[in-house]
């Protein structure tokens, strides 16, 4: 790897290139949701190219467009990235379509993402609510990598119907790690739900806490995220301890182009993930 | 309008502008004046940030193996070098803040930074105010204190000159100008003065930008916004906003693509829309954003305010909406 390719001027061009990377790998998470393993074709950028668990990249499909997407896969091996897509809208709906040896192009990584550092020796609450929460699965993955430097580990995953759940799997498989505790909750559940009836807060009674030593991390629609947080802060939870995936209209991921203000912030650039003391303010208020 | 001009003879020799609220007439002044046209509808804007710039081009090719193989090439700032006449105050202002916003930050923009550099800017210092003016009150006018190349006071039959960056001082070098008078100075200086104090419309930027933030369910913003037709004409005559969208143009053979960057608006229905759900879904939430961002937000963002004053927003609103007015409505109590 050459020194000048991995300098802070090659970081600030790969905010604006684009660099193609070639599908490797496609899983269907669930129909409509896939995770697709992405490798650099030019082999001096996949040396170069660093993340943080969090962060995102704008993935380019060739004569469509750019839709942000966060790396899903371990920091530690920054050669594969992973992303997980739902199939929503028009550039989501071609990766859908593609497939293993289908080339797309990268320009990222970019954002800030998971406070995984601040959480070490920590407990941890995973708070996520509705149609799946990919951003959230790769932290959730990195920490079980890594048990023995997080504390408890607590997931909470509220859906509206039974329907809604994806990752069930993935749920499972957390469920078996040591000092873990996955708990579901569906509104309106049918008679084989076996969790929680009701909306996500009420998880928060039922459980013991130990607010001054947690970390919170938040995914989900902007308005469970608010009541959750108002819940959790009033519990004794810090305000700076909790942490929102914030999904606003990224586009060009450097905060420039304006799309994505939350208040003062841009949220491609200050965010997605935000802690709650900095934009509790901001957060939807006609909701 | 910004255009290529042959001689003195095309200046506007005895116009002037005349703005309102919505109405922007030019009318007849004083002959003697080639520069009593305060502003237009454009700003230096859209020669630094262009309202569309190529930004790369994509080529797609499949191999003889069937294996697709794309390449991007990244378009080359190449800007012409162009002069500025007739730049004013609140136009200077506004680029050295579109250059804070565009090309100070962790991700310069190579195409505004080229831009910039090709510009030689001579500014007027405005010896008039239009109605619609209050650049006394964002404390960028009416004369510049840095961000031009020349600056010049018109005064009847005569200009006073003075240089405001090492390129425009060789340019009054090799001029060899005589040195102003005392009074001739001294006309100019009170020119000036004039035209900041007949301005009548003034923004009270004590307590932004969280006054603003606090405003955010005033009923004002759904007054407005009954009024407001959502065209997007303040933004795109706004000399700092910046907002752009990408525009993916591919080849009806769809071996090449293109990617274009082009203004885009807070009033644009796409602004803040993400699958299935719109963050500012009535004009009501577009202009609370305009103005929150543009009056409030922005100090936090880059340190100062993303307005100058050049009063455009209110003149270019075919519902003559005026600004100022429309911020002392928020900044009144409930």
């Amino acid at each position: 790897m050459s020194v000048a390719a991995c300098s802070s001027t090659a970081k600030a061009m790969r905010a604006h290139d684009i660099h193609p990377a070639r599908i490797i790998e496609k899983l269907e998470e669930t129909p409509g949701i896939y995770t697709y393993r992405l490798r650099f074709e030019e082999q001096e950028i996949a040396d170069c190219f660093a993340f943080a668990g969090g962060q995102f990249n704008m993935l380019y499909i060739f004569g469509v467009g750019e839709v942000p997407i966060s790396i899903v896969s371990d920091p530690e091996d920054s050669h594969i990235l992973d992303h997980t897509i739902r199939v929503v809208g028009r550039v989501t709906e071609v990766i859908g379509r593609m497939g293993v040896g289908d080339v797309m192009g990268v320009r990222g990584p970019f954002g800030r993402g998971w406070p995984l550092e601040e959480a070490k020796g920590k407990d941890v609450l995973v708070v996520t609510g509705g149609l799946g929460c990919a951003p959230v699965v790769g932290a959730i993955e990195y920490m079980f990598r890594r048990r023995e430097q997080y504390g408890h580990i607590r997931i909470m995953h509220g859906v509206k119907t039974p329907r809604d759940l994806l990752y069930r799997e993935r749920f499972d498989l957390w469920r078996k790690e040591p000092d873990t505790e996955v708990l579901l909750a569906s509104d309106q559940p049918e008679k084989t739900w076996r969790y929680h009836t009701g909306v996500i807060t009420e998880l928060f009674e039922i459980v013991e806490m130990d607010p001054a030593n947690t970390v919170c991390m938040m995914c989900g629609p902007e308005i469970m995220m608010k009541l959750a947080a108002r819940r959790l802060t009033e519990r004794g939870l810090p305000e700076n301890a909790l942490y929102l995936s914030m999904e606003r209209n990224m586009q060009c991921g450097i905060g420039l182009c304006g799309h994505c203000q939350i208040g003062p912030y841009f949220s491609c650039r200050d965010g997605p993930v935000m802690r709650y003391d900095l934009i509790a303010s901001f957060l939807a208020k006609d909701v | 309008m910004w255009d290529a001009i042959e001689s003195a003879a095309s200046l506007p020799w005895g116009r002037r502008d005349c703005q309102q609220p919505g109405d922007y007439r030019l009318e007849a002044g004083n002959d003697k004046l080639c520069f009593d046209v305060v502003n237009g509808p454009q700003s230096l804007k859209p020669l630094t940030f262009v309202a569309r710039e190529r930004l790369s081009s994509i080529s797609r090719q499949e191999g003889d193996d069937g294996v697709c193989k794309i390449n991007f090439y990244p378009a080359k700032p190449e800007p012409e070098k162009i002069a500025v006449l007739g730049a004013r105050a609140c136009d200077v202002a506004a680029l050295a803040m579109q250059e804070k916003v565009l090309a100070q930050g962790e991700y310069a923009d190579p195409f505004f930074a080229a831009r910039k550099e090709a510009l030689l800017v001579i500014v007027v210092n405005c010896t008039r105010s239009a109605d619609t003016c209050f650049c006394a009150s964002m404390k960028t006018g009416p004369k510049p204190s840095s961000g031009f190349d020349i600056a010049m006071t018109e005064l009847e039959d005569m200009f006073l000159i003075e240089a405001g960056s090492e390129k425009g001082g060789a340019i009054l070098d090799a001029l060899a100008l005589p040195a102003a008078e005392n009074d001739e100075v001294e006309a100019a200086e009170s020119a000036i003065a004039a035209a900041a104090a007949s301005q009548s419309r003034s923004v009270d930027q004590q307590g932004l930008p969280q006054a603003l933030y606090d405003a955010h369910n005033h009923p004002n913003w759904e007054v407005v916004a009954s009024r407001c037709l959502s065209c997007t004409n303040c933004t795109m005559v706004c000399p700092t906003c910046f907002c752009h969208a990408v525009e993916e143009v591919p080849s009806l053979d769809r071996g090449e693509s293109e990617r274009f960057r082009a203004w885009d608006s807070c009033f644009s229905p796409e602004h803040g829309y993400i699958h299935g759900k719109n963050m500012r879904p009535t004009t009501r939430e577009r202009y609370r954003m305009w103005m929150t961002h543009k009056l409030g937000a922005w100090i936090d963002q880059f340190g100062a305010s993303g307005c100058v004053g050049c009063g455009r927003c209110t003149s270019w609103c075919p519902a003559g909406i005026d600004f100022v007015e429309e911020y002392g409505k928020v900044r009144e109590s409930s």
